[in-house]
């Protein structure tokens, strides 16, 4: 181990990039995609072991038509645009990406009178296809929900999307095209020089580098504050999640939003690709970046809120309950600048919709990058590797039909043992649990690991020559 | 895919767990051939696998064995039997009545049958299904996942851990800790005293010093990366690196579902009858599917008692129309079967109960109506939640096939 260490800590050392990347969650991977279509040398740096673990790895896997966004905005413009761009990608990738629509439920007449905006707004940010429907066509598409809906708007091209496989996909075509992956880089310090920034990381190592891109979510502020920023804080917004077994799956067909108020979307149901039915986010300012359980109270709350909208859905068993943080900040908009004199450019304050909008984000970085004075000439499109994730969603033909990746090993999730070593050597490789989860559903199902946990910690352990006890966390 | 023209097996059997073997096995020797067990596991035997402590086999093969050496025995037994166990095999879903689809390392293909018997088993509630909060650091088990940790894979879960529940299984999580290394700092229970036989608990008080903290729950779990703490009800803070939520079963009825099988409401199997039918034409549920959790033997007793009703089946080919519905009122949580046809008993002449509080009366009326079927005292004695009761069958002779469901209820 101490061998690998300084072996990485003087590939660090002596690597010189072009553009180096900070933070691997969606946005981050989404540019060092871009960015390794491209003749540049690109590193991706995370203080996780893994991509997509910090505000990437539980939202509502939503993929936003933009519908609702504040027009004139950069949000606006960048989900839009995001959405467009990760609706062709996600098929060609292997993300799973279903088109449910979304209905967003008035259960009041003040709610209902405020669709007529919303459908203006929708309008206004060139989304054309919505529509008011009255609560006799609500109650046609959707039999299960609880009494009390006055009317809907009905937002067809709203999808799910595999949350996870976005960012894995993102980082792995990346690493394909040759951008260096360096988890575990704690960034402590820059020093912008005339030609050249060094990078410092926690543990010793430093990265010389061109052009910096800061896309570190729920740390964007504190990159940007080392690079002299001071326009935004980012002050984490918690929201919990409830996730509900695979048999509640057929209680719905679309995503049920709620009218939005300014401070969040709200609390919505909605199915996930990967079958089951997700009900949440809350939404609390807490101070602290890394308080990612959950609470009593947020609970509570959730199946409140559950319990009027989608009744029957209570009736189910809870499969998970986490807790994720938006990069929220004092300002309503992302918070997006460049600096030439310091070859530098921020992605800070990216919100919820960072995931659709990930993709537009990688173009707005690229551009003004280029903007910064990087030279960023083309590849060849025959010199770009196009790799493929598994696809995970219940509407896709996973490995289990097709047979000839050994018996299944998860069963609720129905996970095969190819799947597993795979997830464990593929790059970007799985170095946990966690990482296996998202990577491939196996040990996320209803019997959270009773059958299965002991055996995938086995079968990793043994695929990566690593004791069974770095897998399953026993001391 | 392998979805060519398949023969007409005579019996699936989903489960190769205590239930679902014997049953098998009672089939061939009942002269049935063509008998084909699915398991999705790389071995048969079910949980007993990795439950290794004595405690099997006494009431069915009449000698005390480990969960290992018990799951051994069935499996031998099966094979010796000619049972066509086929490991590794998920059953997805149905293509027909009594046609499943089926996953193995090849693909899925179409399995069809005469007859299914579903002996899908249980489940232990993890910690998300009874909603705890808090952080979601490593340590966090069950009793199937710790048990599985220990048997198979021969590793220590952790240092101090606290156990969630107070029944049986509770204590044999208590016995899998102890003999790993892991200290037990707690068991925690929201009901008033402990589930489990006293003589269980008073071994489990003096020998391995473990305090059964009462009337209290697990409030929220502390440790973003490794579990470090647990906050009870009552405010009391516990310092561990390890939690195991025990107990709270719940049938593994996702292919019973998927089959639109009617679902008892209160156990959450499928209903069925003493002769081990659901409400479907050629379909047989046993083991913990249908009453979660009874032991291995008891299991074991259902399946082959199913068995002979399963040959009838086959052979005779008269499925009833109707049932009479057996309906539990509190304190009593649930009755299995919750279906009778008058005249057939269920297994070892009982209906197995569990009640959901703790209760002086002893008394059972069964009635049917206006009309008294019996009532009389539980086999063992006492009502305690989560502790298997049960109650003659010897009534189900007299009911009346068309009259009003049966009522199953604790005497004032």
């Amino acid at each position: 181990m101490a061998d690998q260490a300084m072996a990485d800590q003087s590939m660090a050392l002596l690597a010189e990039f072009d553009v180096v990347v900070v933070g691997a969650g969606v946005v981050g991977t989404a540019v060092a995609r871009l960015l390794s279509h491209h003749r540049l040398a690109v590193a991706l740096v995370d203080s996780a072991d893994d991509v997509g673990t910090g505000t990437s790895k539980a939202n509502t896997a939503i993929l936003h038509t933009g519908f609702d966004a504040t027009p004139g905005t950069i949000e606006s413009r960048l989900v839009a645009r995001g959405y467009a761009l990760l609706s062709e990608y996600a098929p060609t990738a292997g993300i799973s990406i279903e088109r449910t629509g979304a209905l967003l439920v008035a259960w009041d007449d003040e709610q209902a009178a405020r669709l007529v905006a919303l459908a203006s707004k929708a309008t206004a940010n060139g989304y054309l296809d919505a529509e008011i429907i009255d609560a006799a066509s609500v109650g046609d598409l959707e039999p299960n929900l609880g009494p009390g809906a006055t009317g809907a708007m009905l937002v067809p091209g709203e999808h799910i999307i595999d949350p996870w496989g976005t960012p894995l996909a993102f980082a792995r075509e990346a690493i394909a095209n040759a951008v260096t992956w360096i988890p575990e880089f704690r960034l402590t310090g820059v020093e912008v020089g005339d030609d050249l920034t060094m990078i410092a990381a926690a543990d010793g190592r430093s990265i010389r580098t061109r052009f910096v891109v800061n896309a570190a979510g729920l740390f964007s502020d504190t990159v940007d504050a080392m690079f002299g920023g001071n326009e935004f804080a980012v002050r984490p917004r918690r929201g919990e999640l409830i996730v509900f077994d695979k048999l509640a799956r057929p209680l719905l067909t679309h995503t049920i939003l709620p009218v939005p108020t300014t401070h969040t979307k709200g609390v919505l149901i909605a199915p996930t690709v990967f079958g089951n039915v997700m009900l949440g986010p809350t939404a609390d300012d807490i101070d602290d970046r890394t308080a990612t359980g959950s609470t009593e109270a947020g609970v509570r709350a959730l199946l409140d809120k559950g319990r009027r909208i989608l009744p029957s859905l209570l009736d189910e068993e809870v499969t998970a309950v986490y807790a994720g943080l938006r990069a929220a900040t004092e300002h309503a908009d992302y918070q997006i600048r460049h600096d030439h004199d310091l070859r530098y450019v921020c992605l800070g304050g990216i919100r919820s919709t960072g995931l659709t909008s990930s993709m537009a984000l990688a173009e707005e970085a690229l551009a003004r990058l280029r903007t910064c004075g990087l030279d960023a000439v083309a590849k060849d499109d025959d010199h770009v590797v196009r790799p493929r994730i598994t696809m995970l969603g219940e509407a896709d033909i996973r490995p289990y039909q097709v047979g000839g990746s050994g018996a299944i090993v998860c069963h609720c999730e129905r996970v095969t043992r190819a799947e597993i070593t795979s997830a464990c050597s593929e790059q970007p490789p799985a170095t946990s649990f966690d990482g296996i989860r998202r990577r491939t559903r196996a040990l996320a199902g209803r019997c959270q690991g009773f059958y299965c946990s002991a055996e995938i910690g086995a079968i990793a352990a043994e695929s990566t020559s690593t004791p069974v006890s770095n897998w399953i966390g026993v001391p | 895919m392998t979805d060519s023209a398949p023969a007409i097996h005579n019996v699936i059997i989903v489960g190769g767990g205590p239930a679902g073997l014997t049953a098998a096995i009672a089939l061939r020797r009942r002269g049935i051939s063509d008998v084909v067990v699915l398991d999705r596991e790389t071995e048969a035997g079910g949980i007993p696998r990795h439950s290794n402590h004595l405690g099997y086999g006494l009431r069915d093969m009449h000698r005390l064995l480990t969960g290992p050496r018990y799951a051994a025995r069935l499996r031998a037994s099966a094979e010796q039997a000619g049972v066509d166990v086929r490991t590794s095999t998920t059953a997805l879903d149905w293509t027909g009545p009594t046609n499943l689809r089926v996953a193995d390392a090849t693909g899925t293909s179409v399995l069809e049958a005469r007859c299914v018997i579903l002996a899908s088993g249980v489940r232990e509630r993890p910690r998300s299904a009874r909603l705890v909060p808090g952080d979601r650091g490593a340590g966090i088990f069950t009793t199937g996942s710790l048990q599985q940790l220990t048997a198979l894979h021969h590793q220590r879960p952790g240092t101090r851990a606290v156990i969630v529940g107070a029944e049986h299984v509770s204590f044999s999580a208590v016995l899998t800790l102890e003999h790993s290394g892991c200290e037990v700092i707690a068991m925690v229970t929201p009901l008033s005293h402990h589930q489990s036989y006293s003589l269980l608990r008073l071994a489990t008080a003096t020998r391995h010093r473990v305090p059964v903290m009462t009337s209290v729950d697990v409030a929220e779990i502390h440790g973003r990366t490794r579990v470090e703490a647990v906050t009870l009800t009552n405010g009391t803070r516990l310092e561990c690196d390890t939690v195991v939520f025990t107990g709270d079963w719940i049938p593994d009825h996702e292919l019973s579902r998927r089959g639109t099988l009617e679902i008892d409401s209160a156990h959450l199997g499928p209903t069925r009858d003493g002769a081990g039918r659901t409400s479907r034409r050629g379909v047989f549920a046993i083991g913990n599917l249908v009453h979660p959790a009874e032991t291995a033997d008891v299991c074991a007793l259902d399946g082959r008692h199913v068995a002979a009703h399963v040959v009838d089946w086959l052979t005779i080919g008269e499925w009833p129309d109707r049932s009479v519905s057996v309906i539990p009122s509190s304190p009593i949580a649930w009755v299995s079967p919750s279906k009778l046809e008058p005249g057939i008993a269920p297994a070892r002449d009982r209906f197995l109960l569990r009640v959901s509080e703790f209760t002086e009366a002893r008394t059972i009326v069964i009635t049917q109506g206006d009309h008294v079927l019996w009532h009389g005292n539980v086999v063992g004695g006492q009502l305690i939640p989560n502790r298997s009761i049960s109650v003659s069958a010897a009534w189900v002779t007299d009911v009346d096939p068309d009259g009003p469901a049966v009522s199953i209820s604790v005497a004032e």
